[in-house]
């Protein structure tokens, strides 16, 4: 019964990662179509949003309050990577809608530049640029109707990109003068410390589980729940998904798609911001830590059926059952006197390594029956 | 078409200019009679950057302190050492690459370069078919020995040997059972693989062992692997690598698994370096094992350390790499000065034998190209450094591990031609 409850722990704990870190390109590969490999460095500014949050958090006002800091950082990484994701829709993706190799290439790309941007400008001043952002973007959007459709508006969204830059640059040395391990740039990984609330375990009929896991299973449900509800509850999430289903069609009924897609990339990326607070109460913190995801992403996603959030579900919890399974050699606890040649060849796969060459053995061998994923999307937008 | 080439052109004389302002050795000039060119080779660029650059900053202020004292004498002569410091990029062709040019094109007379195994594998051909020199400053597998290479880093025998003996014998989980982790490479493999062979010879059992693929940071089944072997706590052998450290040691103190209940780690990748990464609060109470470590409390050590920082800044540390990098720059110098030339092959000769005072203590060039070191075991405290608990005499590289069975009963030695690279003893 421990053993079941350990292992089903494990699983969930593992699984619960993988599909936090895939639930945003579910979103926007499997809702829009879009092959964003620049995902995982999506993760990897909400990683550093915690991070910086952490050391704000340290500052003399705020110390009181220090405990919090995780929770407060959910919700700026959400924000800091949708924003980003917003501007990466507005500036680049939308040319490329329809053109899958044009985007991977451009999207690769811009996974390079955020991976040098945070190696060689000091994240005080990023983060001073990711409030201009913020301002610039929204402001104008917050002005009367009256002044938009003034032939003066130009002149209104300009200031406001203005004040914007002031504000980024203010805060930006604002933050540098004050903590001062964020006014350098430096390509050194660095480090999340979780809240002492957070660390050690929690003991749950007999058996010990780590908190920081909890918190990351917690996360993941609530992300899942809230994106569920959004999809299928709310205004905007019905034209997201009768965007998804028939475009033109859409278009045609009065919903602005263009706005369907800021929204809908925007959610994603902001998701793949709080995939990266709970990557970050794992290991460390560094440029590449987004890229160690990416691949496990697409594969949860394509091997859920793309375009069905269940089947991410389900897959990756799936594959961490799995993962748990073949590489810590459960089935030799469950039946200890097996035959040799089988407990031979379990014990072969079980190690790290070896699982998950077995795992992505078994995903290949299951994509050759089921082309589609475990729950594949039916209807007119499959056969277009 | 012809603009962008002019462009490119532009850009290449200019970005020459700055090659060569910046190779400048510094330190005092003219008094010198003539210059010299050493070749640095490390990746400033890539993943390995953060610890290779730190092994340029300690070279570069080698030759600095060389220069500030006379240069290097030759035939009543005296050369200021310059460099030229290229970029392996953390990329192993790049490494043979620019090995290749700095040889043919810039001819220098040696190369002090590289950190990962896979790049010394790269470079090792260039260097044997051009009958150059590669200093290579970091511990490693061994089970290599080339006439063309000069290893100042320790091999097993000089780290993780004792180390495991000292966990077996005298550490806070003595006889206990052995769990061993490690990133999937050459370097965790091999020295795993000795320290098998050698706890069978304690008397002492390994129940486990797991490796993590590169770049994967999920520890949970290898933590649930070690609470099965290890249910009342024992010894962990971690030849992780860089980033996954902080991985392991954060999901195994949230899993119970510390020295307070009985689970020692000891670690042959960490230096003081990574302990400030790491963060000293996950690491206290767990080993490293070093030939040089920052505590040592001689003048030579005080003295390393403080000019380090004294040239690169208050907050920086040095680690055991960062000595080796240091010992092979000036052990260089003075093979050169017995040799009374830049020629490799007398250098080489002249090699064999030097001794030099380190910040470790007395090291010896050894007949088999690497050094002859004292080991050290540390226990990891608060501060972030290591409290040294045991520390052996000097003990003799061997090139060809003894514990090994592929390489039992073999030994190296570039003195003898009867010998060389691998012959039974």
């Amino acid at each position: 019964m421990e053993l079941l409850l350990d292992s089903l722990f494990n699983g969930v704990a593992i699984g619960s990662v993988l599909l936090v870190a895939a639930l945003g390109l579910a979103i926007v590969f499997g809702l829009m179509g879009v092959i964003n490999l620049a995902h995982g460095e999506l993760m990897m500014l909400g990683a550093y949003t915690t991070y910086v949050t952490q050391l704000i958090f340290k500052l003399p006002i705020l110390k009181p309050f220090y405990n919090s800091y995780i929770i407060v950082s959910i919700f700026l990484a959400f924000i800091v990577s949708g924003v980003v994701g917003i501007l990466l829709e507005k500036t680049i993706i939308r040319k490329l809608y329809g053109s899958p190799l044009e985007t991977l290439l451009a999207t690769w790309g811009v996974s390079l530049i955020l991976q040098q941007f945070v190696r060689s400008v000091p994240l005080a001043y990023g983060t001073g640029l990711i409030i201009s952002l913020l301002i610039g973007l929204f402001l104008p959007t917050t002005f009367p109707s009256k002044i938009k459709e003034s032939i003066n508006f130009k002149y209104f969204k300009f200031s406001s990109w203005i004040f914007a830059a002031l504000t980024g640059v203010l805060t930006g040395s604002v933050i540098s003068s004050s903590v001062s391990k964020l006014s350098r740039a430096s390509a050194r990984n660095v480090d999340v410390t979780a809240p002492s609330w957070m660390r050690g375990q929690v003991e749950i009929i007999g058996t010990a589980f780590p908190k920081t896991r909890l918190m990351i299973i917690v996360i993941t449900l609530i992300s899942v729940i809230a994106i569920t509800l959004f999809l299928n509850q709310s205004a905007w999430g019905m034209r997201i998904r009768a965007v998804t289903q028939n475009r033109q069609m859409s278009d045609c009924l009065g919903i602005s798609t263009e706005k369907v897609d800021i929204i809908t990339f925007g959610i994603g990326s902001g998701l793949a911001g709080v995939a990266g607070v709970a990557v970050s109460l794992l290991g460390s913190v560094g440029p590449n830590v987004g890229g160690n995801y990416i691949v496990g992403c697409f594969m949860v996603v394509v091997l859920g059926g793309v375009g069905n959030l269940l089947g991410t579900v389900l897959a990756s919890f799936g594959i961490g059952v799995m993962t748990d399974l073949i590489g810590a050699g459960r089935l030799l606890s469950i039946w200890p006197d097996m035959p040799l040649p089988l407990s031979n060849t379990i014990n072969f796969f079980a190690t790290t390594s070896m699982a998950r060459v077995m795992i992505f053995a078994l995903i290949v061998i299951f994509l050759q029956f089921k082309p589609t994923g475990l729950f594949p999307q039916k209807g007119r937008m499959v056969e277009n | 078409m012809r603009i962008s080439r002019r462009i490119l052109a532009g850009l290449a004389t200019a970005s020459l200019a700055v090659t060569a302002t910046s190779c400048g050795g510094g330190g005092t000039s003219g008094s010198f009679d003539d210059t010299v060119t050493v070749g640095i080779l490390h990746s400033l660029s890539g993943t390995m950057a953060i610890s290779e650059s730190t092994l340029v900053d300690t070279e570069k202020m080698a030759i600095e302190e060389i220069n500030a004292a006379g240069g290097v004498t030759v035939g009543g002569k005296s050369y200021k050492i310059e460099y030229i410091v290229e970029d392996g990029a953390s990329d192993w062709p790049t490494f043979a690459e620019k090995s290749k040019k700095l040889i043919d094109q810039d001819g220098v007379p040696v190369v002090f370069g590289g950190w990962t195994s896979a790049s010394r594998k790269a470079m090792l051909p260039v260097y044997e078919s051009k009958d150059a020199f590669l200093y290579y400053p970091i511990q490693y597998e061994a089970q290599e020995c080339s006439n063309n290479i000069f290893y100042t880093g320790a091999t097993p025998n000089q780290q993780s040997e004792p180390a495991t003996d000292f966990m077996y014998k005298r550490s806070p989980a003595a006889g206990g059972d052995f769990f061993l982790v490690g990133s999937d490479y050459v370097f965790p493999r091999t020295s795993n693989t000795i320290t098998k062979a050698q706890v069978k010879q304690l008397g002492g059992k390994v129940v486990g062992e797991d490796y993590l693929p590169l770049g994967n940071t999920e520890v949970a089944p290898i933590i649930s692997k070690i609470k099965k072997a290890l249910p009342e706590g024992g010894i962990i052998i971690n030849t992780l690598n860089g980033d996954q450290n902080v991985a392991f040691f954060k999901q195994i103190q949230d899993a119970g698994i510390t020295p307070s209940s009985g689970y020692y780690v000891m670690n042959y990748s960490i230096a003081e370096e990574e302990i400030s990464t790491i963060g000293p609060e996950f690491l206290e109470g767990h080993y490293g094992a070093w030939n040089y470590m920052m505590s040592i409390d001689t003048p030579a050590s005080k003295k390393f350390a403080a000019s380090f920082k004294k040239r690169w800044g208050a907050d920086r540390v040095v680690a055991d790499p960062q000595e080796s990098a240091y010992n092979m720059v000036y052990l260089w110098k003075q093979a050169v000065e017995d040799a009374g030339t830049f020629d490799d092959n007398a250098v080489r000769e002249a090699l064999v034998g030097q001794k030099f005072d380190a910040p470790q203590g007395p090291v010896e060039v050894m007949p088999n190209h690497h050094l002859s070191q004292t080991v050290r075991i540390g226990e990891i405290n608060a501060e972030g450094g290591f409290t040294i608990l045991e520390e052996t005499g000097v003990v003799l590289p061997q090139a060809w591990n003894q514990k090994h069975p592929s390489s039992k009963g073999f030994a190296c030695d570039w003195t003898d031609p009867s010998k060389g690279e691998k012959y039974k003893l």
